[in-house]
């Protein structure tokens, strides 16, 4: 006990001298860096994009955008490789029939959410949200439908071509702009009247990949983590 | 708006104690759940709505529904 306590003596200690030393450097509300103006006040004109979030990311950050999709590619094959001498037999059937009105709620609403997930990330470049949003809607979409119908299971490798197809996409628009413009993940599409559903150059594209991308992949995982056995 | 937002603060720091002192892992998992629910209600309110839809729908619906798969395939109480 005594231990504890003064662990949280000491934690309290570090997290104050630090506050004090940090809000003494660094006074609260002023911004130092210059590389936020240009981001607000020019980022529409250089991207294209009305979403500033999405020009940020896509855009001036692509990069570390397709470090964060790679970052999650090795989460689920991590999974994947985990659990995968346990991933052949087929799903067993749950004890528990989902009810009525969850069943009938599911089939409504499945589409409703592939549909919603699909809007967010086409388009992410007007609207808040994008390619990682719309994929988590997509695999939320499936989590209703694994819950209302027992012995439904997704097809595999329709959905890993598909996640294999999103990601060169990415890679390949990346590889593209280096070839022609010079640097990783150039704009090489015109960029349009910002707030057309087609404009900003690659980034909707760039958003779509991520989106089915990123709902594969989640959804596999889940998939993966349904037919372990208990 | 302050005083929303200070009042919603002190109920997920509340949750957060109970969802980490709980033994009970399934009140644990629903005790997170409504912490990321509030959290992304606060990234709302604080004009960050690309952070909220990210939040609302890996926070409170997909690791939600990873850790209760996680439960039911292994243990729902926590000994000691």
């Amino acid at each position: 006990m005594t231990k504890r306590i003064l662990s949280i003596m000491a934690l309290a200690v570090i997290l104050f001298a630090l506050f004090v030393v940090m809000s003494s450097t660094a006074p609260f509300g002023v911004d130092k860096t210059t590389v936020s103006h240009r981001y607000i006040y020019q980022g529409v004109k250089e991207t294209g994009s009305a979403n500033l979030v999405t020009a940020v990311v896509l855009n001036y950050r692509g990069f570390d955008t397709l470090g964060e999709v790679t970052v999650l590619f090795v989460a689920a094959t991590g999974v994947g490789a985990a659990l995968y001498s346990i991933r052949n037999p087929p799903r067993k059937k749950s004890k528990v029939e989902a009810s009525l009105i969850v069943k009938t709620a599911s089939k409504l609403l499945f589409p409703m959410m592939l549909l919603f997930g699909a809007y967010i990330f086409i388009h992410g470049h007007l609207t808040p949200g994008g390619g990682f949003q719309g994929g988590a809607v997509i695999s939320t979409a499936f989590v209703f439908k694994y819950v209302s119908d027992t012995r439904y299971s997704i097809d595999h490798i329709a959905f890993t071509k598909m996640e294999s197809a999103a990601g060169m996409v990415f890679a390949g628009l990346g590889i593209t702009g280096l070839i022609i413009g010079g640097y990783f993940l150039m704009n090489i599409l015109p960029n349009g009247t910002p707030g057309d559903l087609i404009s900003a150059g690659i980034l909707p594209i760039i958003y779509i990949a991520i989106g089915i991308k990123v709902g594969a992949e989640l959804t596999g995982i889940l998939d993966r983590m349904m037919g372990v056995e208990s | 708006m302050d005083v929303a937002i200070g009042f919603l603060i002190i109920v997920m720091i509340i949750l957060g104690v109970y969802a980490a002192e709980t033994k009970d892992l399934m009140y644990a998992v629903v005790a997170t759940m409504a912490v990321s629910l509030i959290v992304s209600l606060l990234f709302y309110m604080l004009q960050a709505p690309d952070v909220a839809m990210a939040e609302a729908a890996i926070g409170a619906g997909l690791s939600t529904a990873v850790f209760v798969l996680a439960i039911k395939k292994t243990e729902r109480y926590e000994h000691d």
